[in-house]
């Protein structure tokens, strides 16, 4: 009785385990499927000129997005004007002054703002940036990914700077340095890797955003001289090619698919191999 | 780290500082100042996207009043607007997508922190992290030409076959469906419910976990009774902070959704979401009323991600610090 008791405990450990193992390699299913189907699909549409030249008309073969692939690094450029000075000095605050009660207030604000939904900033910059000046631009495309850069890079630099030791701050104060600078030429110089990898990574988030990019950069079919203009960028173009019915299209989509990934993985790993050299020697 | 101490006092700028000038308070105190702007602006930004959509919507708001929310016609021809479809096509969508995904996520955090051996979680963890920074563009590209042609031909056609007589799986089969956007949803919202539940997990202590072991009882038991019902809170937590995203999802379930604003009872039968609308039409609104109803749908939207995000917050808040929240990034 009492065996058979503990054969069923130990039968129920096994089924409960291996549900769990199934269920990981589900979530880590979709992974491998959407990048063998990016490179199945996209791989042979990658050449010179999809980095080169303009997208072509329906039914001319051939073509490019370098235009959209130029249009995402200058949104990029813009967004990172907004995002990353206002992120890395709100982050400092956080960790430097201000009192507990105010400050896990302000947390709180950034969390619930990096809650809120991508399509919501595209209304708003909407309002704030294209009908005020009567079209879409690069500036409200840029504006737009970089407000949604600020909360983000806002908690990774705090997090970052509050890994500095206080023996450091202590130290300087102590030599008569003001606050100022032992904040700016010591806390955030040791943790200057820490800020850079945020803002990269927060850079890597906001370069797939479609959705944002909708009503205010709107996409262009040719080159941006003026960043008063639409201007074009991988997803949205991505997006363009993906909904429409034309075969060549798709295969470019995959392309620009693949190429955007590759670009957000890119900077994820390195990233990532940077925190882990940075972690192993305690900072 | 060495490098940086005996760079200081060494520094003849930091030097001459010292003994010429007393520190100036008055620089000292611009800098703060100007720190605390910018992490006001978060606060501000708050406000402004609020306000934004509420002038903005003020038109619709004052011709439909609430109204708005309970019609379920949706014609910009005849310029009348109710929002009806779209909540419910939200709604639907995110629900189908936690009952896919809070399972598979939790059984994935918790393999993560019970189970697997020590080698592979890591690896496993950045697999995830990769699966999150996915745009969700790609994952609608994906979903368009590869997950629904296979939805349609096993999934869908297993579930018709099985349970074709009940209304929820009865009708055509066309593969834009709430369902796929449903399923889109669940793999868009599975690496963060994974990562925070994971955090949560990894936050109850050791002392749990071997009281119940010293009881005798089996990793299964362990994991039950002594880490599952001390993370329950949390775990939910993470849930909420799932559905948040779900909710505004945008890109990915307006590509296989179908975008036809009806309230079907067949989950084979295509819908609509609330950022799906905004995102198919605002550029094609032409009336101003119809401009004023998308933004009240955007505010419809924001209100409902909030309510969830401070939800999911409080609730992570109170069980772990702030780790698990910031895991969400």
């Amino acid at each position: 009785m009492i065996a058979t008791n503990h054969q069923w405990r130990q039968i129920k450990n096994a089924c409960a385990s291996s549900i769990f193992f199934v269920s990981a390699i589900l979530v880590v299913a979709p992974l491998g499927l959407v990048f063998y189907y990016l490179l199945k699909n996209g791989a042979s549409s990658i050449n010179w000129a999809f980095f080169t030249k303009l997208p072509t008309p329906v039914g001319a073969a051939g073509g490019g997005m370098a235009n959209a692939i130029l249009g995402t690094m200058q949104l990029l450029c813009l967004a990172a004007g907004i995002g990353v000075p206002l992120g890395i000095l709100g982050g400092v605050y956080l960790a430097e002054y201000g009192n507990n009660r105010g400050n896990s207030m302000l947390r709180f604000v950034a969390d619930v703002l990096n809650g809120v939904p991508s399509i919501i900033w595209g209304v708003v910059v909407y309002g704030l940036a294209v009908l005020p000046f009567k079209g879409f631009s690069a500036y409200a495309g840029g504006l737009a990914l970089g407000l949604m850069m600020i909360p983000l890079i806002m908690r990774t630099t705090e997090e970052v700077i509050l890994l500095v030791p206080n023996g450091y701050r202590e130290a300087a104060l102590a030599l008569g340095i003001p606050r100022r600078k032992v904040i700016i030429k010591i806390v955030m110089k040791t943790a200057s890797k820490g800020i850079v990898t945020g803002i990269l990574l927060a850079l890597a988030r906001v370069a797939g955003e479609t959705a944002p990019l909708l009503f205010t950069a709107f996409g262009n079919r040719f080159w941006n001289h003026d960043l008063t203009q639409p201007i074009a960028a991988l997803p949205l173009q991505i997006f363009t090619y993906a909904i429409s019915p034309y075969e060549d299209w798709h295969r470019q989509a995959w392309a620009g698919a693949l190429v955007l990934l590759m670009g957000i993985f890119v900077v994820n790993v390195s990233v990532r191999v940077l925190t882990r050299n940075r972690t192993r020697r305690g900072l | 780290m060495n490098g940086v101490l005996s760079e200081v006092p060494a520094s003849p700028v930091v030097r001459s500082r010292i003994s010429l000038a007393p520190p100036s308070a008055g620089k000292d105190k611009a800098f703060e100042t100007l720190t605390l702007l910018a992490s006001l602006a978060v606060v501000g930004l708050l406000f402004l996207v609020g306000w934004e959509l509420i002038s903005e919507s003020n038109l619709s708001i004052r011709k439909f009043g609430f109204h708005f929310l309970t019609a379920s016609t949706w014609d910009p021809v005849a310029e009348e607007y109710g929002a009806l479809p779209f909540i419910y096509g939200t709604f639907m969508s995110s629900v189908i997508a936690l009952i896919i995904a809070v399972p598979l996520s939790i059984g994935t955090a918790i393999y993560l922190t019970e189970l697997a051996p020590r080698w592979i979680r890591q690896p496993l963890v950045s697999l995830i992290e990769m699966l999150a920074a996915i745009p969700s563009v790609i994952l609608g590209l994906w979903g368009i030409f590869v997950l629904i042609p296979w939805l349609r031909v096993y999934p869908f056609a297993f579930l018709k076959q099985t349970l074709g007589w009940t209304p929820v799986f009865s009708g055509p089969i066309y593969g834009t469906s709430m369902l796929a956007g449903g399923v889109i949803v669940a793999i868009m919202i599975m690496p963060i419910i994974t990562s925070v539940s994971r955090e949560i997990l990894r936050a109850v202590p050791d002392l749990q976990r071997e009281a119940a072991y010293a009881l005798g009882a089996t990793r299964w038991e362990v994991t039950r009774l002594a880490v599952l019902s001390y993370a329950r809170k949390g775990l939910f937590g993470a849930v909420i902070l799932g559905l948040g995203r779900a909710l505004g999802e945008t890109m990915a379930i307006t590509m296989v959704i179908g975008n036809t604003p009806q309230i079907a009872k067949s989950l084979f039968a295509p819908g609509y979401t609330l950022a799906s609308v905004i995102a198919n039409e605002f550029t094609e609104a032409t009336t101003d009323l119809y401009v004023s109803a998308l933004v009240e749908i955007g505010l419809v939207l924001l209100g409902i991600t909030i309510l969830a995000n401070l939800l999911a917050q409080l609730l992570l808040r109170t069980v772990g610090g702030t780790t698990p929240a910031r895991a969400a990034q």
